[in-house]
């Protein structure tokens, strides 16, 4: 992170304190660090998931202090929340709503890595941590979702925690201990409000691993060509900062207009209901980031190889960097891949609207059509996720390493600069 | 690396004068004793997690199940879980007991269990059982599904008139709870 800083402390002061914490010449090393020049708006994600931390982390310790964590008040607080506390409302919906904002930028973060391969040789690390932060996001939108004490709250935190019966021998035991007790009760509610407290500044401590290691080789660029000169960089602060602050500035519009007009929009009417542990609502559905791993859960008959299925999923993604086999990153130049990866976000959006839908439900409302296989009939929402789960693991395992052995790919440009300026942007030869 | 040095067997290695021993003695006793306490002090951060004394020591109720009428599901709570109490008509006993002794059907139970097995001998009309869905732990449905039982909301798992499971991803009967008819009206449940 080194050695491209041309800071210098110019008071006396700022001499005395680099002498012994030198934090203002770290800052100015993140401010000056050579950026590739053609970064386009989809590398701004990594600044508005930084915001999206941000505002989660102050919004979730303000509410805090008038959240309780107790099952006979949790539900009635956050209603105390809603409609007592001085600006409880906006709080509360900015973080409900701040939960969605923040997949969704992962999402559009996780795809622009997967189209650019970001993952690639030498950036594996900031990949495999990227996935740790995502699985850590996972943790703490569940354990959140479990402490407005809603139905869903209940039988959601109830469905998931149970997912650990499925491993053999020691699963019932570690089911217990995570609880606390042989049920979802006021003790898993306690832990589940310390742990959803701890896990962000976990996260937080990622995204600084995250940054560090993209650090090192910096960053990947659409061309996915690696930064031949200074030629081909910018500094980080101003180009960037004014980049992603616009990017961020846009990104805020679109949450106010779910905080302000559609904060409900996102979650599920049912969990204005208080928990009932008696009576399970009619349809279980988690939030809408996590449709396409519930729908991955229910494509498989068996319990145990359906939670395989669904971990399998995301253990996968930790293995891509090894899984690519192409020499070339970025999409732009892979034309067989490109086809392929379209389909792939396709699939994954089927799998949420599969996840979305209850499994024997047809996806033709006509009874007419599609027959019996196996244990349903092809026309139903339980078929569509097993063909669609199929693709997921197909796409990583099978297409993305022989595609990259046998793809023939399109020229790849020898430097950033070389497509949009003449000779490179080199310096033309002295006459 | 092109030399070699060789120590004549009698002297110690190290030329300071340290007995290396001595030093690996204080490295090994030292990373375990670092060792045991993180062990040490990692236990209790664990075990706090496990059910406390209090929720430990609720664990058994009774209850009067005389104002169960026949055909009827009555579900109380028990250990924080559901658990029904069914009475169960003529018809539906013997719609369970016919699975007993079709051996294609009984053969074809996943978790294949007599309805006597589930059941108190002469009790065949009281079916008590753990009212959570042995797929993820939903409260399956009374009086829907094909067998005549429970349909799990969730997930689509179904059970008969005995609480076994016949269709969906569930892995495992209905649990039958510990229980124990104490008179002709008062059953005590764990």
């Amino acid at each position: 992170m080194s050695g491209h800083s041309t800071y210098e402390p110019k008071t006396a002061l700022t001499r005395w304190l680099d002498a012994r914490l030198p934090i203002l010449r770290f800052q100015a090393e993140l401010l000056d660090f050579p950026t590739p020049k053609n970064l386009n708006y989809w590398w701004t994600f990594g600044g508005i998931l930084a915001m999206c931390l941000g505002i989660q982390i102050v919004t979730g310790v303000v509410l805090a202090m008038h959240y309780v964590p107790e099952t006979s008040m949790a539900f009635n607080s956050v209603e105390h929340i809603m409609r007592d506390v001085p600006y409880g409302w906006f709080l509360r919906d900015f973080h409900a709503v701040g939960a969605s904002m923040f997949f969704l930028a992962v999402y559009i973060h996780i795809f622009r890595g997967l189209y650019y391969g970001s993952y690639k040789a030498p950036r594996e690390m900031i990949w495999i941590l990227g996935m740790i932060i995502y699985l850590l996001m996972m943790a703490t939108a569940f354990l959140g979702y479990t402490l407005p004490w809603g139905q869903m709250s209940f039988w959601g935190a109830t469905v998931i925690t149970n997912i650990f019966t499925a491993i053999p021998i020691v699963g019932d035991a570690i089911h217990t201990w995570l609880l606390g007790g042989p049920a979802v009760d006021n003790y898993t509610l306690n832990r589940f409000f310390s742990l959803h407290y701890l896990v962000p500044f976990v996260i937080a401590a990622v995204v600084g691993l995250h940054i560090w290691a993209l650090h090192v080789p910096g960053n990947n660029n659409p061309l996915g060509v690696n930064v031949k000169s200074p030629r081909d960089t910018v500094p980080f602060h101003p180009y960037y900062t004014v980049k992603d602050g616009f990017a961020i500035v846009v990104y805020l519009i679109l949450f106010a207009v779910f905080v302000f007009f559609l904060p409900n929009s996102l979650g599920r009417a049912d969990n204005y209901i208080p928990a009932n542990p008696l009576q399970t609502p009619p349809e279980i559905v988690p939030e809408w980031y996590l449709l396409p791993f519930y729908a991955m859960l229910r494509a498989v008959p068996d319990k145990l190889m359906g939670v395989v299925t669904m971990f399998g999923s995301i253990a996968t993604l930790f293995l891509i960097p090894w899984l690519d086999t192409s020499k070339v990153r970025s999409m732009r130049y892979r034309p067989t891949m490109r086809w392929f990866f379209v389909i792939f976000f396709f699939v994954c959006l089927g799998l949420a609207l599969c996840g979305a839908n209850p499994p024997d439900k047809p996806l033709i409302p006509n009874a007419n059509v599609g027959f019996m296989l196996g244990d349903n009939n092809i026309n139903s929402y339980v078929w569509l996720s097993r063909v669609l789960t199929a693709y997921y693991f197909v796409f990583f395992w099978i297409i993305m390493p022989f595609t990259g052995w046998r793809e023939k790919t399109l020229p790849v440009p020898d430097s950033i600069s070389t497509p949009v300026l003449p000779a490179g942007g080199a310096v033309a030869p002295a006459e | 690396m092109a030399d070699t040095a060789v120590m004549h067997p009698g002297v110690p290695h190290d030329p300071a004068g340290e007995d290396p021993s001595r030093r690996d003695f204080i490295h090994i006793a030292a990373s375990a004793g670092a060792l045991g306490a993180v062990v040490a002090i990692a236990w209790p951060m664990i075990d706090q997690m496990s059910p406390s004394a209090d929720v430990l020591a609720m664990s058994s109720i009774e209850y009067d199940f005389s104002k169960v009428a026949l055909g009827q599901e009555v579900t109380i709570k028990w250990q924080g879980k559901p658990v029904f109490v069914r009475h169960r008509t003529p018809k539906e006993i013997a719609e369970a007991v016919a699975v007993d002794h079709d051996p294609a059907e009984y053969h074809g139970l996943r978790d294949p269990q007599t309805d006597a097995e589930r059941v108190k001998p002469g009790k065949a009309e009281w079916l008590i059982l753990v009212g959570i869905c042995t797929h993820l732990g939903c409260v399956p449905t009374f009086g829907q599904g094909d067998y005549g039982g429970w349909l799990c909301p969730c997930h689509g798992s179904q059970y008969d008139t005995s609480g076994r499971i016949r269709k969906g991803p569930a892995p495992k009967n209905l649990a039958v709870p510990d229980y124990a008819f104490l008179s002709d009206t008062k059953v005590k449940i764990g």
